[in-house]
């Protein structure tokens, strides 16, 4: 499978990364590089097999559900490029 | 470089730590020692952050526990930490540019294991952005350098990736040990490329609480250490269950320490038929060769083993990794934390902070990642890649049942390369570097790397040892056998100095 430069675009946007015109030639054949190398892998014959979920055997554990941490908005915000009033701030998302 | 400096960090970390034991120095003078050796190397690259104040800090903290007699095992030892490791109120940033700003506050669960063993914090280790190469030449603060050259050049090499920011500061003496991460060799592969002793334990062991996540089914910590002893007592602080990281095993840490030297008489080391790549240069194959020779003069058998879905792992890996990376790399958003660069409504502020601050690299496999996440291709290839896994795994469990103990392979198809050799048009190229390193992260395995030789130009060679699930002490021992054998391997023209 190969992309074209429509694809490029679409993936760009649901990988929310702006490309501009010029990026978009030159991802289109990284990208196909990469596709074309990984191709390889349709000779391989998986019928039957079960796809891989951990590597190593383990249940998953656990824990009784009451709050174990937190209560330090401050310290969660410190890193934040906007807050207000205790919250993340982002530009507007509803009119 | 001042005698009296080089005195101290010469020594390897086990040699350090007995020196600090018997008084004959103290964390202080150890941790000043390593200051200036940084401040030296600066040619190098390989600190993107030093923390002397805070080094110092906690140096007096130690030499304050030995004359109180609760020193821990690594009590004074100066490390560095790779710039992955989220490390409380000091700069964390994967080496992106996204987290250029970033101070986490909160430490993670292998470096506060560090630290609660008495270890000191140097600073923060250059690597490949977000962890995604084997050059650390896409690292927003530029490329590392290997501190070796071949013999007779003064071209720059590159320490190998991503860790190898880690890797060149062990191999300059500008750090006593380090932890690294890997996800598809970043600590086997600098290793092997700059004469140093690296260990990705079994999946699991090291908690991922704290530590940037690049492909999480995938990322292990572990260390870069100058001997294999070094490289198992640090392993034996950083390994253990974290309630806080769920694929975590809650299994007791063996000591490490206790398995070096150990006899590997009669233990079955398998040589895979399948690693013999086309192309692979006839000094890889002799050290090889050699590696078999030292294993088998110790005592061990040397048995040929097929491993068949090797040629599939590579394939299958940047299939896994970078599903996994694009969803990782999805909180990256100019939201929480990192950069924001503004837009005219809230999709574009994203899509414009994501293509400003992820750099080339990243953002490649970001792409790669959501296109085979993509409606319509998710069982072609990700479900595909899955079940791939899952026969590679089943190569392992077979010649393990057959009584293997562990397997003998080459870390690197080649000794270093150049910086910029390998960052041409073709991205898969600079992939190739990982043919003989991934197989053990997609099948969750130990393995080692262990300096063995050095090429015809002078370049360090290494071998990798892999190891069955939690068997990282029958590694430890294999790993001596080779290091007694070849030697320890030491960069003689400190040119950066």
């Amino acid at each position: 499978m190969s992309v074209d430069q429509a694809t490029v675009r679409r993936v760009a946007h649901l990988a929310r990364i702006a490309v501009t015109e010029d990026e978009v030639a030159h991802l289109q054949g990284e990208l196909n590089a990469i596709l074309a190398f990984v191709e390889q892998l349709g000779e391989v014959d998986t019928d039957g097999v079960e796809p891989m979920t951990s590597v190593i055997p383990m249940t998953l554990p656990l824990r009784a559900d009451v709050v174990s941490d937190g209560d330090y908005a401050e310290r969660v915000l410190a890193n934040a490029p906007a807050s207000e009033d205790g919250f993340f701030a982002v530009p507007k998302v509803v009119e | 470089m001042s005698h009296a400096r080089h005195e101290l960090t010469r020594l390897t970390l086990t040699a350090a730590h007995e020196g600090l034991s018997e008084g004959h120095f103290t964390a202080t003078e150890l941790t000043q020692a390593y200051l200036g050796a940084i401040e030296a190397a600066g040619d190098l690259n390989a600190y993107v952050l030093a923390t002397p104040e805070k080094a110092l800090e906690m140096a007096k903290a130690s030499d304050a526990r030995y004359a109180a007699g609760t020193a821990g095992p690594l009590e004074g030892i100066p490390l560095g930490i790779k710039d992955m490791f989220a490390t409380e109120g000091v700069r964390t940033t994967a080496c992106s540019n996204i987290l250029k700003n970033f101070v986490p506050p909160y430490e993670s669960t292998v470096t506060s294991r560090l630290w609660k063993d008495g270890a000191v914090l140097l600073g923060k280790l250059n690597q490949d952005e977000f962890a995604m190469g084997s050059s650390t030449e896409s690292s927003a603060f530029g490329a590392a350098v290997n501190p070796w050259r071949r013999s007779g050049s003064s071209q720059p090499l590159v320490p190998g990736g991503s860790s190898g920011g880690s890797a060149a500061a062990v191999a300059a003496q500008i750090c006593a040990g380090a932890a690294g991460t890997d996800t598809g060799g970043s600590i086997r592969q600098p290793a092997a490329f700059t004469g140093t002793v690296g260990i990705k334990p079994t999946y699991g062991r090291c908690s991922r609480w704290g530590v940037v996540a690049y492909a999480s089914s995938l990322d292990q910590a572990g260390p870069i250490a100058r001997s294999v002893n070094d490289a198992a007592l640090l392993l034996r602080s950083m390994a253990g269950h974290d309630p806080k990281d769920s694929t975590s095993v809650d299994m007791p840490v063996p000591d490490y320490e206790a398995a070096v030297g150990a006899s590997v008489k009669g233990k079955r080391i398998g040589i895979p038929r399948e690693y013999r790549v086309d192309g692979m240069s006839p000094e890889i194959v002799a050290l090889w060769d050699k590696g078999a020779d030292m294993l088998r003069a110790a005592g061990a058998e040397i048995v040929d083993i097929s491993l068949p879905h090797t040629k599939y792992a590579l394939p299958a890996y940047y299939i896994v990794a970078l599903a996994e990376a694009s969803s990782n790399l999805a909180r990256y958003d100019g939201v929480r934390y990192g950069e924001r660069v503004a837009g005219r409504d809230i999709v574009e502020m994203y899509e414009k902070t994501r293509a400003s601050g992820f750099g080339s690299e990243v953002r490649r496999r970001i792409m790669v990642g959501t296109y085979v996440l993509s409606a319509g291709y998710y069982d072609a290839y990700y479900l595909k890649a899955q079940k791939v896994r899952t026969l590679i795994k089943r190569d392992f469990e077979t010649v393990f049942a057959q009584g293997v103990d562990a397997v003998l392979a080459p870390a690197t198809p080649s000794p270093a390369f150049g910086i910029g050799e390998k960052s041409g048009a073709d991205p898969v190229e600079m992939y190739l570097q990982d043919v003989f390193t991934v197989t053990l992260n997609m099948a969750g395995l130990p393995g080692i790397a262990v300096p063995a030789g050095l090429s015809s130009e002078g370049l360090p060679l290494g071998l990798q040892l892999i190891g069955r699930p939690f068997g990282e002490e029958g590694l430890f021992s294999l790993g001596q056998v080779i290091e007694e054998a070849a030697g320890r391997f030491e960069v003689t023209d400190r040119w950066w100095e």
